[in-house]
C-alpha cells in the first residue's frame, strides 16, 4: 500500500480479488495501522445479516490448525472469550438488508497466529458447504471461508 | 486390482440405510425435533443417506442414558471391559471389508487405506486397550509402619467426545477404546461431514455393548457439539479439530471445572539430511516414499508432512527424484484397490485447498507438479478431487505456515543442522515431524530438538497402538494411542489408612 488512508476511511490494503469483490471493510484496529485488514464479500454480508437476525450480535475468531483450521469461526458476540492472547484485527459495522445498521462485528485472531499471518489481509466470503467447529452458519448449508491475500501493511 | 461396487448398487459389500437415527441407550432413537440432514459421499458429490440432526434435547437424552448405565458399567471389572473390547475387535475383523467400504464412501479416502490402515488400526486399538486395562494396577505406598497410601483408579463416570472427519472411525476408536477400558460411559458426536460410517459400525457391534455405555448423537457443532461440550453432566471432554474450537471447548470446560484433551493439528516438517543421498539404495527409495507421504489420506491428516526441508547439498537431485515419485501416485476411484489418492472429504475442503493453490501461486511459489483440481470421469466427475501438488518456496510463505489439510507439499532447502531445526520449529504447532538420516547421532539429536510430540525417524505416518501421540505448543493436550491415555479417563482415589490403635497425640 503506497498511500496510507485515514482511519475514518479504511480502504483495503490490497486490491480485492475480482471474483470475490469486497463490499464491507472493517476499520483498522491493530495499533499503529490505518488500513483495513478484514473485508467481507456480498455473500458473507448476506449470511451475516441472516445470522444476526437469528442470534443477535456476532463476532469472528480466525482459527488455525487441523481439520477446519484456517476457517473463520462466527459466534454470538462474547461467546468466545478473547483476551491478552488475541489481537483485534478490525471491527465492521454491519448494515441491515434494508439499508440501516445492525451493529459492530469484531474480528479476532490469536496473537501467536497473527505473527504468522501478519502479511495476510483476510477476505471473508461465504460459499456452499457445511461449516465446522461451533461456527453459527453450519446449519444454513453455507459456510464462511477466509480468502487471504498478500498485503503490504 | 479390484474395484468395490458403489454402495447403493447391487453387489456392494455394504448397504446404507436411507436414514439413520441417534444411538441412545442401546436403541435407535429419532431426533427430538424430528430433523435430519443429508450425508454426501465425496466420491461422487451425491447424498447417499440422511442422519439425525441432533440438538440439546438429544444430548440430554444421551446423557440420561449414559448416567443410567454408569452405576453398572463404572463398576464393571477390567476383565468384563477387556472382553467387550476384544469382542468388538473380533466383530470388526469379521466385517473388515464392509466397514472399510463404508468408511471410504463416507470420507472419500482410498479403500486400500481403509482396508490396510484405518480399520486394522482401529481393531488393534481395541485389543491394545483390552490388554492395557487388564495389566493396569493401582499403586500403594507404605508411608510408615502403620500408614498406607492406596491409589485406586476409578472411572470418571460419563465423558463427552467430539470426533473429526478425516479418520471418522479410527479417531472415534482412539477415543472410545481408552474411555471404555477405563470404565466410562460415553456420549460421542461424530463430525457432520462424516456421520454415517460410525453408525454402520455401531449397528455391527451394538449387541456387544451394554445399553447406554456408548451413545452417538449426530448433528452440527453449534446445535449438538456445543450442548455436549458445555454440559454440566460430563466429567471430561475430548476433542480433535482446530484451535479456535479447541479454545472454546477449554472455556466451556473451565466453567464446569472438568479436564479436556485436545488434538489440534500442525504444520509438520519432514527433514531430509544430506547423507540420505549418499547411496541410491533401498533406504534412498524409502526416503522418497517419505517425501510423498504428504499425499496420504489426501493430506487430510493432522500430522501431514506438508513442509519438506531438504539439505542444500543434495537438494536438486533429491527434489527431482521426490517429484518423480509423486508423479507415480495413482489417483482415481477411491473404491479401486489400486487407487492411492481419493477424494477430499467435503466441498468445503475442496474450496479451501483450491484457494491455497491459488495463494501459493500468487505468492510466487513454484508449482513443481499438480496445482489444480483433478477432473475425473463419469459419476466421479462430481467428486472432490485434487492433484497431488508440490510447491517450491520459502518457510515464510503462507503455504508453509497455514494448515491446508490437502495433498499440498511445500518444499524448501536448509544449509546445515542448525538451520534445519530452526526452520522446523518455526511454527505454532508441534504434533508431528519426520527426520531422515543414515547417521544415528544426527537423527537422535534432531529428533530431540524438534518441538513436537511425535518425531518419526526414518519413517512417517505410522500409528501403532502403544506409541504415544499428542501435541506440543498449540497442537493440544494429552497423549492418545498409549496406555497413558487411561490417565485422562480416570480419577485417582487416594485412601490414606492408619493401621494403629494409638491416637496421633494432638488433642
Amino acid at each position: 500500500m503506497s498511500t496510507p488512508s485515514s482511519p475514518e476511511d479504511p480502504s483495503p490494503a490490497n486490491t480485492a480479488d475480482a471474483e470475490h469483490p469486497v463490499v464491507l471493510e472493517a476499520t483498522a484496529a491493530v495499533p499503529g495501522e490505518t488500513t483495513s485488514r478484514v473485508g467481507f464479500t456480498g455473500p458473507a454480508v448476506a449470511l451475516l445479516q441472516e445470522l444476526w437476525e437469528q442470534h443477535g450480535p456476532l463476532m469472528f475468531h480466525q482459527s488455525g490448525g487441523c481439520c477446519d483450521g484456517s476457517s473463520p469461526m462466527c459466534f454470538p458476540a462474547g461467546e468466545f472469550r478473547t483476551g491478552a492472547a488475541d489481537v483485534l484485527l478490525g471491527t465492521a459495522r454491519l448494515p441491515s438488508a434494508s439499508g440501516g445498521e445492525l451493529g459492530d462485528l469484531e474480528f479476532w485472531i490469536s496473537a501467536e497466529q497473527f505473527e504468522y499471518w501478519r502479511h495476510t489481509r483476510l477476505v471473508i466470503d461465504a460459499v456452499p458447504g457445511r461449516g465446522g467447529g461451533f461456527s453459527l452458519e453450519a446449519p444454513t448449508g453455507r459456510r464462511f471461508l477466509t480468502r487471504s491475500e498478500l498485503c503490504g501493511i | 486390482m479390484s474395484v468395490y461396487t458403489q454402495p447403493g448398487t447391487d453387489g456392494s459389500v455394504v448397504s446404507f440405510k436411507s436414514r439413520y437415527e441417534h444411538f441412545i441407550g442401546g436403541a435407535w432413537v429419532p431426533p427430538v425435533k424430528g430433523q435430519y440432514f443429508e450425508d454426501v459421499t465425496p466420491v461422487t458429490g451425491k447424498a447417499f443417506t440422511e442422519v439425525g440432526r441432533g440438538t440439546a434435547e438429544d444430548i440430554e437424552a444421551a446423557l440420561d442414558a449414559a448416567w443410567a448405565a454408569a452405576p453398572s458399567w463404572n463398576a464393571s471389572t477390567p476383565a468384563q471391559r477387556a472382553l467387550m473390547l476384544n469382542r468388538i475387535a473380533d466383530r470388526m475383523e469379521e466385517n473388515l471389508e464392509l466397514i472399510a467400504v463404508a468408511e471410504t464412501w463416507d470420507n472419500g479416502k482410498p479403500v486400500r487405506e481403509t482396508l490396510n490402515a484405518d480399520i486394522p488400526l482401529a481393531i488393534d486399538h481395541f485389543r491394545y486397550f483390552a490388554g492395557a486395562i487388564r495389566a493396569q494396577e493401582g499403586r500403594l505406598s507404605q508411608l510408615d509402619e502403620d500408614t498406607v497410601a492406596y491409589h485406586f483408579l476409578e472411572p470418571l463416570g460419563v465423558v463427552g467426545q467430539i470426533i473429526p472427519w478425516n479418520f471418522p472411525i479410527l479417531m472415534a476408536v482412539w477415543k472410545l477404546a481408552p474411555a471404555l477400558a477405563a470404565g466410562n460411559c460415553v456420549v460421542l458426536k461424530p463430525a457432520e461431514q462424516t456421520p454415517a460410517s460410525i453408525l454402520v459400525l455401531m449397528e455391527l457391534i451394538q449387541d456387544l455393548i451394554p445399553d447406554g455405555v456408548v451413545n452417538i448423537v449426530n448433528g452440527f457443532g453449534v446445535e449438538c457439539g456445543k450442548p455436549l461440550a458445555s454440559n454440566k453432566r460430563i466429567r471430561k471432554i475430548a476433542f480433535t479439530g482446530e484451535t479456535t474450537t479447541g479454545r472454546l471447548i477449554m472455556q466451556y470446560a473451565s466453567e464446569n471445572i472438568i479436564p479436556v484433551t485436545l488434538e489440534l493439528g500442525g504444520k509438520s516438517p519432514n527433514i531430509f539430511f544430506e547423507d540420505v543421498a549418499r547411496e541410491r539404495d533401498a533406504f534412498y527409495d524409502k526416503a522418497l516414499e517419505g517425501f510423498a507421504f504428504f499425499a496420504l489420506n489426501q493430506g487430510e491428516v493432522c500430522t501431514c508432512p506438508s513442509r519438506a526441508l531438504i539439505q542444500k547439498s543434495m537438494y536438486d537431485q533429491f527434489l527431482a527424484d521426490g517429484v518423480e515419485r509423486v508423479s507415480r501416485i495413482t489417483a482415481g476411484n477411491p473404491l479401486d484397490t489400486d487407487t492411492m489418492i481419493g477424494a477430499q472429504a467435503s466441498t468445503d475442503q475442496l474450496e479451501k485447498i483450491l484457494s491455497y493453490l491459488d495463494i501459493g501461486k500468487k505468492e510466487g511459489a513454484k508449482v513443481l507438479i499438480g496445482g489444480e483440481r483433478a477432473e475425473l470421469d463419469g459419476d466421479l466427475a462430481g467428486g472432490y478431487y485434487v492433484q497431488p501438488t508440490v510447491f517450491e518456496g520459502s518457510n515464510s510463505m503462507r503455504i508453509f505456515q497455514e494448515e491446508i489439510f490437502g495433498p499440498v507439499l511445500s518444499v524448501a532447502s536448509f544449509q546445515d543442522y542448525d538451520d534445519a531445526i530452526s526452520i522446523a520449529n518455526d511454527t505454532l504447532y508441534g504434533l508431528g515431524a519426520g527426520v531422515w538420516s543414515r547417521d544415528g547421532n544426527t537423527a537422535y539429536r534432531a529428533g530431540r530438538a524438534i518441538q513436537s510430540g511425535r518425531v518419526w525417524v526414518n519413517q512417517y505416518h505410522n500409528y501403532p497402538a502403544h506409541s504415544a501421540f499428542g501435541g506440543y505448543k498449540s497442537s493440544g493436550i494429552g497423549r492418545e494411542n498409549h496406555l497413558m491415555m487411561l490417565d485422562h479417563y480416570q480419577q485417582t482415589k487416594n485412601m490414606l489408612v492408619s493401621y494403629t490403635e494409638n491416637a496421633q497425640g494432638f488433642f
